[in-house]
Protein backbone atom coordinates (compact mmCIF):
# COMPACT_ATOMS: atom_id res chain seq x y z
CA UNK A 1 0.00 0.00 0.00
CA UNK A 2 1.62 3.45 -0.81
CA UNK A 3 1.22 6.85 0.10
CA UNK A 4 -0.29 7.84 -3.31
CA UNK A 5 -2.83 5.13 -3.09
CA UNK A 6 -3.78 5.97 0.52
CA UNK A 7 -4.03 9.50 -0.39
CA UNK A 8 -6.06 9.34 -3.56
CA UNK A 9 -8.09 7.02 -1.31
CA UNK A 10 -8.99 9.69 0.78
CA UNK A 11 -9.28 12.37 -1.62
CA UNK A 12 -11.70 10.26 -3.65
CA UNK A 13 -14.11 9.83 -0.41
CA UNK A 14 -14.16 13.04 0.42
CA UNK A 15 -14.94 14.22 -3.20
CA UNK A 16 -17.99 11.73 -3.76
CA UNK A 17 -19.52 12.72 0.33
CA UNK A 18 -18.96 16.45 -0.62
CA UNK A 19 -19.40 16.40 -4.81
CA UNK A 20 -22.87 13.88 -4.33
CA UNK A 21 -25.54 16.23 -3.03
CA UNK A 22 -24.40 19.30 -5.55
CA UNK A 23 -25.25 16.73 -8.19
CA UNK A 24 -28.47 16.56 -7.11
CA UNK A 25 -28.86 20.11 -6.93
CA UNK A 26 -27.49 20.25 -10.39
CA UNK A 27 -29.78 17.43 -11.83
CA UNK A 28 -32.56 19.43 -10.23
CA UNK A 29 -31.57 22.96 -11.18
CA UNK A 30 -31.44 21.45 -14.85
CA UNK A 31 -34.95 19.52 -14.58
CA UNK A 32 -36.43 23.49 -14.02
CA UNK A 33 -34.31 24.88 -16.33
CA UNK A 34 -35.76 22.69 -18.75
CA UNK A 35 -39.68 22.83 -17.68
CA UNK A 36 -38.81 26.46 -17.67
CA UNK A 37 -39.81 27.22 -14.00
CA UNK A 38 -37.27 29.12 -11.40
CA UNK A 39 -34.89 26.77 -10.49
CA UNK A 40 -33.78 26.66 -6.88
CA UNK A 41 -29.92 26.92 -5.89
CA UNK A 42 -27.74 24.28 -6.85
CA UNK A 43 -26.91 24.07 -2.87
CA UNK A 44 -30.59 23.48 -1.69
CA UNK A 45 -29.51 19.70 -0.77
CA UNK A 46 -27.21 20.77 1.08
CA UNK A 47 -29.41 23.10 2.91
CA UNK A 48 -32.13 20.38 2.95
CA UNK A 49 -29.48 17.97 4.92
CA UNK A 50 -28.02 20.26 7.34
CA UNK A 51 -31.59 21.72 8.30
CA UNK A 52 -32.47 18.18 9.27
CA UNK A 53 -29.20 17.95 11.17
CA UNK A 54 -30.23 20.19 13.66
CA UNK A 55 -34.02 19.11 13.98
CA UNK A 56 -35.01 16.63 16.82
CA UNK A 57 -35.92 12.89 15.53
CA UNK A 58 -39.18 11.76 16.59
CA UNK A 59 -39.44 7.67 16.29
CA UNK A 60 -42.51 5.80 15.81
CA UNK A 61 -43.28 3.77 19.56
CA UNK A 62 -43.13 0.44 18.39
CA UNK A 63 -40.07 0.85 16.21
CA UNK A 64 -37.28 -1.75 16.60
CA UNK A 65 -33.90 -1.09 16.42
CA UNK A 66 -33.10 -2.36 12.68
CA UNK A 67 -35.86 1.06 12.00
CA UNK A 68 -32.96 3.37 14.17
CA UNK A 69 -30.26 1.33 12.54
CA UNK A 70 -31.07 1.46 8.87
CA UNK A 71 -29.60 4.83 8.02
CA UNK A 72 -26.35 4.32 9.21
CA UNK A 73 -25.86 0.84 7.49
CA UNK A 74 -27.58 2.33 4.09
CA UNK A 75 -25.37 5.64 4.45
CA UNK A 76 -22.45 3.08 5.26
CA UNK A 77 -22.91 0.83 2.43
CA UNK A 78 -23.04 3.77 -0.26
CA UNK A 79 -19.35 5.12 1.43
CA UNK A 80 -17.84 1.54 0.93
CA UNK A 81 -19.23 1.99 -2.55
CA UNK A 82 -17.75 5.47 -3.21
CA UNK A 83 -14.39 3.99 -2.40
CA UNK A 84 -14.76 1.09 -4.52
CA UNK A 85 -15.64 2.84 -7.48
CA UNK A 86 -12.98 3.77 -9.41
CA UNK A 87 -13.98 7.83 -10.02
CA UNK A 88 -10.74 9.72 -9.95
CA UNK A 89 -7.89 7.59 -9.60
CA UNK A 90 -7.48 3.19 -10.07
CA UNK A 91 -4.98 3.19 -7.56
CA UNK A 92 -7.04 2.70 -4.86
CA UNK A 93 -5.91 0.12 -1.95
CA UNK A 94 -9.70 -0.13 -0.71
CA UNK A 95 -11.13 -1.37 -4.17
CA UNK A 96 -8.78 -4.53 -3.66
CA UNK A 97 -11.37 -5.67 -1.05
CA UNK A 98 -14.40 -6.03 -3.66
CA UNK A 99 -14.94 -6.42 -6.68
CA UNK A 100 -18.20 -5.83 -9.21
CA UNK A 101 -20.17 -8.24 -7.43
CA UNK A 102 -19.90 -7.16 -4.11
CA UNK A 103 -20.28 -4.14 -5.14
CA UNK A 104 -24.05 -5.13 -6.56
CA UNK A 105 -24.08 -7.03 -3.48
CA UNK A 106 -23.45 -3.89 -1.40
CA UNK A 107 -26.61 -2.24 -3.22
CA UNK A 108 -28.21 -5.25 -2.21
CA UNK A 109 -27.63 -4.84 1.26
CA UNK A 110 -28.75 -1.17 1.71
CA UNK A 111 -32.12 -1.94 -0.38
CA UNK A 112 -32.79 -4.67 2.23
CA UNK A 113 -32.34 -2.96 5.17
CA UNK A 114 -34.28 0.17 3.46
CA UNK A 115 -37.32 -2.12 2.91
CA UNK A 116 -36.88 -3.97 6.21
CA UNK A 117 -36.90 -0.30 7.83
CA UNK A 118 -39.77 0.53 5.90
CA UNK A 119 -42.01 -2.07 7.08
CA UNK A 120 -40.78 -2.19 10.47
CA UNK A 121 -43.01 0.71 11.62
CA UNK A 122 -45.96 -1.41 9.91
CA UNK A 123 -47.50 1.98 8.39
CA UNK A 124 -49.44 0.73 4.82
CA UNK A 125 -47.22 2.85 2.74
CA UNK A 126 -44.19 1.52 4.36
CA UNK A 127 -44.49 -1.59 3.12
CA UNK A 128 -45.93 -0.62 0.21
CA UNK A 129 -42.60 1.45 -0.65
CA UNK A 130 -40.55 -1.50 0.59
CA UNK A 131 -42.73 -3.85 -1.72
CA UNK A 132 -42.31 -1.76 -5.06
CA UNK A 133 -38.52 -1.40 -4.07
CA UNK A 134 -38.10 -4.73 -3.73
CA UNK A 135 -39.79 -5.82 -7.20
CA UNK A 136 -38.10 -3.26 -9.00
CA UNK A 137 -34.76 -4.27 -7.29
CA UNK A 138 -35.05 -7.93 -8.29
CA UNK A 139 -35.91 -7.18 -11.93
CA UNK A 140 -32.85 -4.26 -11.98
CA UNK A 141 -30.30 -6.21 -9.97
CA UNK A 142 -29.79 -8.76 -13.02
CA UNK A 143 -29.16 -6.46 -15.96
CA UNK A 144 -26.68 -4.49 -13.49
CA UNK A 145 -24.65 -7.54 -12.78
CA UNK A 146 -25.13 -8.25 -16.85
CA UNK A 147 -23.38 -5.03 -17.77
CA UNK A 148 -21.07 -5.64 -15.74
CA UNK A 149 -20.41 -8.88 -16.44
CA UNK A 150 -19.95 -7.66 -20.54
CA UNK A 151 -17.18 -5.19 -19.27
CA UNK A 152 -15.17 -7.81 -17.37
CA UNK A 153 -15.48 -10.06 -20.09
CA UNK A 154 -13.85 -7.41 -22.51
CA UNK A 155 -11.51 -6.92 -20.00
CA UNK A 156 -11.08 -10.47 -18.34
CA UNK A 157 -11.28 -9.13 -14.79
CA UNK A 158 -13.95 -8.15 -12.68
CA UNK A 159 -12.15 -5.52 -10.01
CA UNK A 160 -13.46 -2.44 -11.36
CA UNK A 161 -9.72 -0.50 -11.04
CA UNK A 162 -8.68 -3.09 -13.49
CA UNK A 163 -11.60 -2.51 -15.78
CA UNK A 164 -10.53 1.16 -16.02
CA UNK A 165 -7.19 0.17 -16.24
CA UNK A 166 -7.54 -2.78 -19.28
CA UNK A 167 -9.94 0.57 -21.07
CA UNK A 168 -8.16 3.50 -20.69
CA UNK A 169 -5.18 1.66 -22.37
CA UNK A 170 -6.68 -0.24 -25.00
CA UNK A 171 -6.80 1.47 -28.74
CA UNK A 172 -9.74 2.98 -29.63
CA UNK A 173 -12.10 0.06 -31.51
CA UNK A 174 -16.38 0.09 -31.97
CA UNK A 175 -17.03 -1.84 -29.15
CA UNK A 176 -20.94 -2.55 -29.97
CA UNK A 177 -21.71 -4.66 -27.06
CA UNK A 178 -20.65 -1.53 -24.85
CA UNK A 179 -22.96 0.20 -26.79
CA UNK A 180 -25.44 -1.57 -25.94
CA UNK A 181 -24.29 -1.97 -22.34
CA UNK A 182 -24.20 1.47 -21.55
CA UNK A 183 -27.87 1.88 -22.64
CA UNK A 184 -28.91 -0.91 -20.46
CA UNK A 185 -27.07 0.48 -17.73
CA UNK A 186 -28.99 4.11 -18.46
CA UNK A 187 -32.39 1.84 -17.97
CA UNK A 188 -31.21 0.26 -15.00
CA UNK A 189 -29.42 3.37 -13.32
CA UNK A 190 -32.56 4.78 -13.63
CA UNK A 191 -34.49 2.46 -12.04
CA UNK A 192 -32.37 2.06 -9.20
CA UNK A 193 -31.77 5.49 -8.43
CA UNK A 194 -36.18 5.68 -8.45
CA UNK A 195 -35.60 8.30 -11.39
CA UNK A 196 -38.65 9.50 -13.68
CA UNK A 197 -40.00 6.35 -15.87
CA UNK A 198 -39.92 3.88 -13.18
CA UNK A 199 -40.19 6.82 -10.31
CA UNK A 200 -40.48 10.20 -9.25
CA UNK A 201 -38.29 11.43 -6.85
CA UNK A 202 -40.00 14.45 -6.40
CA UNK A 203 -43.91 13.06 -6.04
CA UNK A 204 -45.63 12.66 -2.50
CA UNK A 205 -48.40 11.18 -4.47
CA UNK A 206 -49.09 8.16 -2.43
CA UNK A 207 -50.04 5.75 -4.92
CA UNK A 208 -47.17 6.23 -7.19
CA UNK A 209 -44.10 6.68 -4.74
CA UNK A 210 -41.96 4.39 -4.08
CA UNK A 211 -38.49 5.31 -2.79
CA UNK A 212 -40.43 8.35 -0.82
CA UNK A 213 -42.68 6.00 0.37
CA UNK A 214 -39.97 4.12 2.37
CA UNK A 215 -38.39 7.34 3.85
CA UNK A 216 -42.02 8.74 5.25
CA UNK A 217 -41.68 8.09 9.13
CA UNK A 218 -37.93 9.24 9.00
CA UNK A 219 -37.36 12.45 10.20
CA UNK A 220 -34.24 14.91 11.49
CA UNK A 221 -30.73 13.06 11.35
CA UNK A 222 -31.61 9.93 10.23
CA UNK A 223 -33.77 11.18 7.10
CA UNK A 224 -30.73 13.25 6.31
CA UNK A 225 -28.75 10.55 6.21
CA UNK A 226 -31.37 8.77 4.22
CA UNK A 227 -31.20 11.84 1.96
CA UNK A 228 -27.69 12.17 1.77
CA UNK A 229 -27.22 8.34 1.06
CA UNK A 230 -29.17 8.31 -1.83
CA UNK A 231 -27.11 10.90 -3.30
CA UNK A 232 -24.54 9.11 -2.70
CA UNK A 233 -25.97 6.18 -4.50
CA UNK A 234 -26.72 8.39 -7.95
CA UNK A 235 -23.31 9.73 -7.44
CA UNK A 236 -21.95 6.36 -7.81
CA UNK A 237 -24.03 4.86 -10.64
CA UNK A 238 -23.13 7.97 -12.45
CA UNK A 239 -19.30 7.05 -11.92
CA UNK A 240 -19.71 3.35 -12.52
CA UNK A 241 -21.19 4.72 -15.99
CA UNK A 242 -18.09 7.11 -16.12
CA UNK A 243 -16.03 4.74 -15.12
CA UNK A 244 -16.70 2.01 -17.82
CA UNK A 245 -17.71 4.07 -20.70
CA UNK A 246 -16.35 7.26 -20.38
CA UNK A 247 -12.33 5.86 -18.68
CA UNK A 248 -11.09 9.56 -19.71
CA UNK A 249 -9.20 11.67 -17.25
CA UNK A 250 -9.28 9.15 -14.71
CA UNK A 251 -5.55 8.61 -12.87
CA UNK A 252 -4.28 5.06 -14.41
CA UNK A 253 -1.69 3.06 -12.95
CA UNK A 254 1.24 3.58 -14.53
CA UNK A 255 0.68 7.61 -14.41
CA UNK A 256 2.25 10.31 -11.67
CA UNK A 257 -0.40 10.85 -9.06
CA UNK A 258 -0.13 14.50 -9.03
CA UNK A 259 -1.98 13.90 -12.15
CA UNK A 260 -5.03 13.67 -9.40
CA UNK A 261 -5.39 17.73 -10.02
CA UNK A 262 -6.29 17.26 -13.68
CA UNK A 263 -8.48 14.49 -12.83
CA UNK A 264 -11.05 15.90 -10.33
CA UNK A 265 -11.89 19.16 -13.66
CA UNK A 266 -12.45 15.82 -15.85
CA UNK A 267 -14.81 13.99 -13.51
CA UNK A 268 -16.90 17.18 -12.36
CA UNK A 269 -16.89 18.29 -16.19
CA UNK A 270 -18.47 14.88 -16.75
CA UNK A 271 -20.65 14.72 -14.14
CA UNK A 272 -22.02 17.95 -15.00
CA UNK A 273 -22.74 16.65 -18.81
CA UNK A 274 -24.16 13.57 -17.03
CA UNK A 275 -26.51 15.10 -14.57
CA UNK A 276 -27.79 17.37 -17.82
CA UNK A 277 -27.94 14.25 -19.33
CA UNK A 278 -30.58 12.55 -16.58
CA UNK A 279 -32.10 15.44 -16.44
CA UNK A 280 -33.81 15.97 -20.05
CA UNK A 281 -34.32 12.13 -19.79
CA UNK A 282 -36.50 12.56 -16.55
CA UNK A 283 -37.96 15.68 -18.81
CA UNK A 284 -38.64 13.81 -21.65
CA UNK A 285 -40.51 10.50 -20.33
CA UNK A 286 -43.29 10.13 -18.65
CA UNK A 287 -43.58 8.05 -15.50
CA UNK A 288 -44.64 4.66 -16.22
CA UNK A 289 -47.34 2.42 -14.93
CA UNK A 290 -46.18 0.21 -11.91
CA UNK A 291 -46.72 -3.15 -13.99
CA UNK A 292 -44.56 -1.43 -17.11
CA UNK A 293 -41.56 -1.81 -15.19
CA UNK A 294 -40.98 -5.53 -16.08
CA UNK A 295 -41.12 -4.48 -19.76
CA UNK A 296 -38.79 -1.68 -18.71
CA UNK A 297 -36.30 -3.62 -16.72
CA UNK A 298 -36.87 -6.37 -18.83
CA UNK A 299 -35.73 -4.56 -21.73
CA UNK A 300 -32.64 -3.58 -20.03
CA UNK A 301 -31.81 -7.29 -19.42
CA UNK A 302 -32.04 -8.05 -22.75
CA UNK A 303 -29.86 -5.24 -23.97
CA UNK A 304 -27.45 -6.06 -21.18
CA UNK A 305 -27.73 -10.34 -22.35
CA UNK A 306 -27.57 -9.25 -26.32
CA UNK A 307 -24.28 -7.22 -25.42
CA UNK A 308 -22.58 -9.99 -23.84
CA UNK A 309 -23.75 -12.68 -26.66
CA UNK A 310 -22.39 -9.59 -29.57
CA UNK A 311 -19.22 -9.41 -27.83
CA UNK A 312 -19.04 -12.96 -27.34
CA UNK A 313 -19.05 -13.76 -31.14
CA UNK A 314 -18.05 -10.58 -33.21
CA UNK A 315 -15.28 -10.29 -30.20
CA UNK A 316 -16.02 -6.56 -30.43
CA UNK B 1 -7.05 -9.28 -30.10
CA UNK B 2 -6.00 -8.17 -33.02
CA UNK B 3 -7.35 -5.13 -34.32
CA UNK B 4 -9.85 -5.16 -36.94
CA UNK B 5 -9.72 -2.43 -39.95
CA UNK B 6 -12.34 -0.39 -39.62
CA UNK B 7 -14.92 -1.04 -42.19
CA UNK B 8 -15.03 -4.39 -40.21
CA UNK B 9 -15.86 -2.98 -37.41
CA UNK B 10 -18.45 -1.04 -38.80
CA UNK B 11 -19.91 -3.75 -40.46
CA UNK B 12 -20.07 -5.23 -36.40
CA UNK B 13 -21.71 -2.23 -35.34
CA UNK B 14 -24.29 -2.30 -38.04
CA UNK B 15 -24.46 -6.52 -37.96
CA UNK B 16 -25.14 -5.75 -33.81
CA UNK B 17 -27.76 -2.43 -34.77
CA UNK B 18 -29.24 -5.03 -37.29
CA UNK B 19 -29.97 -7.42 -34.48
CA UNK B 20 -31.31 -4.48 -32.03
CA UNK B 21 -33.92 -3.64 -34.41
CA UNK B 22 -34.68 -7.15 -34.63
CA UNK B 23 -35.76 -7.34 -31.03
CA UNK B 24 -37.03 -3.84 -31.62
CA UNK B 25 -39.20 -5.07 -33.97
CA UNK B 26 -40.26 -8.21 -31.45
CA UNK B 27 -41.33 -5.34 -29.22
CA UNK B 28 -43.05 -3.11 -30.74
CA UNK B 29 -47.02 -2.97 -30.02
CA UNK B 30 -47.57 -0.16 -32.93
CA UNK B 31 -48.04 -1.09 -36.62
CA UNK B 32 -46.39 2.31 -37.93
CA UNK B 33 -43.66 2.30 -35.32
CA UNK B 34 -43.03 -1.06 -37.01
CA UNK B 35 -43.32 -0.41 -40.12
CA UNK B 36 -40.69 2.61 -39.23
CA UNK B 37 -38.53 0.10 -37.57
CA UNK B 38 -38.64 -2.20 -41.17
CA UNK B 39 -37.16 1.23 -42.85
CA UNK B 40 -34.68 1.25 -40.20
CA UNK B 41 -33.38 -2.39 -40.72
CA UNK B 42 -33.41 -2.01 -44.16
CA UNK B 43 -31.11 1.30 -43.99
CA UNK B 44 -28.55 -0.82 -41.61
CA UNK B 45 -28.61 -3.74 -44.42
CA UNK B 46 -27.98 -1.22 -47.30
CA UNK B 47 -25.14 0.78 -45.12
CA UNK B 48 -24.05 -2.42 -44.20
CA UNK B 49 -23.54 -3.76 -48.00
CA UNK B 50 -22.18 -0.94 -49.25
CA UNK B 51 -19.53 -1.03 -46.61
CA UNK B 52 -18.42 -4.26 -47.80
CA UNK B 53 -18.77 -3.37 -51.46
CA UNK B 54 -16.46 -1.03 -50.36
CA UNK B 55 -14.03 -3.38 -48.04
CA UNK B 56 -13.87 -5.74 -49.81
CA UNK B 57 -13.72 -3.78 -53.83
CA UNK B 58 -16.50 -6.02 -55.04
CA UNK B 59 -18.33 -3.28 -57.34
CA UNK B 60 -21.53 -5.41 -57.65
CA UNK B 61 -22.24 -5.10 -53.88
CA UNK B 62 -23.11 -1.25 -54.40
CA UNK B 63 -25.85 -2.20 -56.89
CA UNK B 64 -27.39 -4.73 -54.49
CA UNK B 65 -26.84 -1.88 -51.56
CA UNK B 66 -28.26 0.53 -53.77
CA UNK B 67 -31.76 -2.10 -54.56
CA UNK B 68 -31.55 -2.41 -51.07
CA UNK B 69 -32.01 1.28 -50.37
CA UNK B 70 -34.97 2.26 -52.66
CA UNK B 71 -37.04 -1.06 -52.18
CA UNK B 72 -36.29 -1.85 -48.41
CA UNK B 73 -36.16 1.62 -46.89
CA UNK B 74 -38.37 3.84 -49.68
CA UNK B 75 -40.73 1.85 -51.49
CA UNK B 76 -41.73 -1.51 -49.04
CA UNK B 77 -42.43 0.95 -46.19
CA UNK B 78 -44.13 3.79 -48.11
CA UNK B 79 -46.62 0.70 -49.85
CA UNK B 80 -47.44 -0.48 -46.05
CA UNK B 81 -47.98 2.91 -45.00
CA UNK B 82 -50.43 3.22 -47.98
CA UNK B 83 -52.25 -0.21 -47.35
CA UNK B 84 -52.52 0.58 -43.61
CA UNK B 85 -54.25 4.15 -44.34
CA UNK B 86 -56.72 2.40 -46.89
CA UNK B 87 -57.49 -0.24 -44.34
CA UNK B 88 -57.31 2.09 -41.86
CA UNK B 89 -56.16 -0.59 -39.35
CA UNK B 90 -54.05 1.57 -36.73
CA UNK B 91 -54.90 -0.52 -33.75
CA UNK B 92 -52.14 -1.76 -31.51
CA UNK B 93 -50.62 -5.27 -32.38
CA UNK B 94 -52.10 -8.11 -30.40
CA UNK B 95 -48.82 -10.46 -29.24
CA UNK B 96 -49.85 -14.62 -28.75
CA UNK B 97 -47.62 -14.07 -25.42
CA UNK B 98 -46.34 -11.39 -23.27
CA UNK B 99 -43.59 -9.39 -24.42
CA UNK B 100 -41.23 -9.88 -21.62
CA UNK B 101 -41.52 -13.79 -22.27
CA UNK B 102 -41.24 -13.08 -26.25
CA UNK B 103 -37.87 -11.64 -25.87
CA UNK B 104 -36.65 -14.50 -23.55
CA UNK B 105 -37.66 -16.68 -26.19
CA UNK B 106 -35.65 -14.27 -28.51
CA UNK B 107 -32.87 -14.95 -26.47
CA UNK B 108 -32.89 -18.35 -26.50
CA UNK B 109 -33.39 -18.38 -30.18
CA UNK B 110 -29.92 -15.79 -30.47
CA UNK B 111 -28.18 -18.21 -28.28
CA UNK B 112 -29.57 -21.24 -30.67
CA UNK B 113 -28.88 -19.28 -33.65
CA UNK B 114 -24.88 -17.70 -32.71
CA UNK B 115 -23.94 -21.93 -31.81
CA UNK B 116 -25.84 -23.19 -35.02
CA UNK B 117 -22.99 -20.41 -36.76
CA UNK B 118 -20.08 -21.65 -35.33
CA UNK B 119 -19.09 -24.32 -37.25
CA UNK B 120 -20.17 -22.48 -40.74
CA UNK B 121 -18.55 -19.50 -40.10
CA UNK B 122 -15.18 -20.97 -39.19
CA UNK B 123 -15.22 -22.68 -43.21
CA UNK B 124 -16.19 -19.14 -44.56
CA UNK B 125 -13.14 -16.89 -45.52
CA UNK B 126 -14.35 -13.25 -45.42
CA UNK B 127 -14.07 -10.90 -43.02
CA UNK B 128 -17.18 -10.81 -41.85
CA UNK B 129 -18.03 -14.52 -41.33
CA UNK B 130 -18.14 -13.70 -37.68
CA UNK B 131 -21.81 -11.71 -38.54
CA UNK B 132 -23.57 -14.66 -40.08
CA UNK B 133 -24.68 -15.90 -36.56
CA UNK B 134 -26.45 -12.45 -36.45
CA UNK B 135 -28.31 -13.03 -39.36
CA UNK B 136 -29.37 -16.31 -38.54
CA UNK B 137 -30.27 -15.16 -35.47
CA UNK B 138 -32.76 -12.41 -37.59
CA UNK B 139 -33.74 -14.87 -39.40
CA UNK B 140 -35.14 -16.59 -36.15
CA UNK B 141 -36.44 -13.34 -34.49
CA UNK B 142 -38.33 -12.77 -37.62
CA UNK B 143 -39.83 -16.13 -37.47
CA UNK B 144 -41.10 -15.39 -33.70
CA UNK B 145 -42.68 -12.59 -34.96
CA UNK B 146 -44.67 -14.44 -37.45
CA UNK B 147 -45.82 -16.77 -35.32
CA UNK B 148 -46.76 -14.98 -31.87
CA UNK B 149 -48.27 -12.18 -34.09
CA UNK B 150 -52.25 -12.85 -34.79
CA UNK B 151 -52.64 -9.74 -37.00
CA UNK B 152 -51.80 -10.18 -41.21
CA UNK B 153 -49.67 -6.84 -41.26
CA UNK B 154 -46.97 -7.64 -38.39
CA UNK B 155 -46.21 -11.12 -40.06
CA UNK B 156 -46.00 -9.48 -43.25
CA UNK B 157 -43.42 -7.78 -41.94
CA UNK B 158 -42.12 -10.61 -40.46
CA UNK B 159 -41.88 -12.00 -43.40
CA UNK B 160 -40.07 -9.18 -44.58
CA UNK B 161 -37.48 -8.86 -42.00
CA UNK B 162 -36.85 -12.21 -42.53
CA UNK B 163 -35.87 -11.63 -46.08
CA UNK B 164 -33.59 -9.02 -44.78
CA UNK B 165 -31.86 -11.49 -42.32
CA UNK B 166 -31.27 -13.59 -45.29
CA UNK B 167 -29.69 -11.56 -47.75
CA UNK B 168 -27.87 -10.04 -44.62
CA UNK B 169 -26.67 -13.43 -44.69
CA UNK B 170 -25.74 -14.30 -48.08
CA UNK B 171 -23.10 -10.78 -47.76
CA UNK B 172 -21.89 -12.00 -44.57
CA UNK B 173 -21.07 -15.26 -45.55
CA UNK B 174 -20.15 -14.86 -49.56
CA UNK B 175 -19.90 -11.48 -49.98
CA UNK B 176 -23.43 -11.39 -51.91
CA UNK B 177 -25.27 -13.73 -54.35
CA UNK B 178 -24.98 -13.29 -58.25
CA UNK B 179 -26.92 -10.40 -59.43
CA UNK B 180 -29.57 -12.02 -61.25
CA UNK B 181 -30.59 -13.97 -58.28
CA UNK B 182 -30.35 -10.91 -56.47
CA UNK B 183 -32.19 -8.81 -58.46
CA UNK B 184 -34.79 -11.82 -58.93
CA UNK B 185 -35.28 -12.30 -55.00
CA UNK B 186 -35.86 -8.31 -55.21
CA UNK B 187 -38.68 -8.28 -57.32
CA UNK B 188 -40.25 -11.74 -56.15
CA UNK B 189 -40.35 -9.64 -52.43
CA UNK B 190 -42.25 -6.34 -54.44
CA UNK B 191 -44.29 -8.70 -56.02
CA UNK B 192 -45.15 -11.27 -52.85
CA UNK B 193 -45.99 -7.64 -51.02
CA UNK B 194 -48.27 -6.62 -54.20
CA UNK B 195 -50.53 -9.74 -53.70
CA UNK B 196 -50.42 -10.04 -50.04
CA UNK B 197 -51.82 -6.45 -50.20
CA UNK B 198 -54.74 -7.42 -52.39
CA UNK B 199 -54.89 -10.71 -49.98
CA UNK B 200 -55.33 -8.32 -46.98
CA UNK B 201 -58.38 -6.75 -48.59
CA UNK B 202 -59.49 -10.01 -49.50
CA UNK B 203 -59.26 -11.53 -45.77
CA UNK B 204 -61.28 -7.88 -44.62
CA UNK B 205 -64.22 -8.33 -46.93
CA UNK B 206 -64.62 -12.28 -45.80
CA UNK B 207 -64.35 -12.22 -42.09
CA UNK B 208 -64.73 -8.07 -41.28
CA UNK B 209 -61.29 -8.18 -39.89
CA UNK B 210 -57.22 -9.09 -40.21
CA UNK B 211 -57.20 -11.32 -37.40
CA UNK B 212 -56.04 -14.63 -38.87
CA UNK B 213 -57.41 -16.94 -36.43
CA UNK B 214 -60.77 -16.75 -38.51
CA UNK B 215 -58.91 -18.61 -41.24
CA UNK B 216 -58.29 -21.38 -38.97
CA UNK B 217 -61.83 -22.64 -39.72
CA UNK B 218 -62.05 -24.84 -42.40
CA UNK B 219 -66.33 -24.88 -42.45
CA UNK B 220 -68.02 -22.01 -42.35
CA UNK B 221 -71.34 -22.80 -39.97
CA UNK B 222 -68.53 -23.31 -37.10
Amino acid sequence: MTLSGFFSQFLQLAIALVLAPLLVGWVNKCRAWLSNRTAPSILQPYRTIRKLFFKDAVIAENASSIFRLTPYIVFGAMCCAAAIVPSLATDLPFARAADTIALVGLFALARVFMSLAAMDIGTSFGSLGARREMFVGFLAEPALLMVLFTASLISGSTSLPSIVDTFAHRELAIYPSLAFAGVAFVMVSLAENARIPVDNPTTHLELTMIHEAMLLEYSARHLALLEWAAALKLFNYSCIGLALFFPFGIVVSGTDWLALLGAAPALIAKLLAGGFALALIETLSAKMRIFRAPEFLGTAFMLAVLAMLVNLLLGA
Amino acid sequence: MAALPLYAQLINLLAAILLLLAFAMLAQRRVLSLIDLFAAQGLALSCSTAIVAYGTHQPHLYFSAGLTFLLKVLLLPWLLYRLIRKLDVKWDVEGLINVPTTMIIGLVLVVFSFNLAVPISTLASTVTRSTLGIAMATVMLSFLMMITRRKAIPQVIGFLSMENGLFFAATSATYGMPMVVELGIALDVLVGMLILGVFFFQIREQFDSLDLKHMEKLKEGE
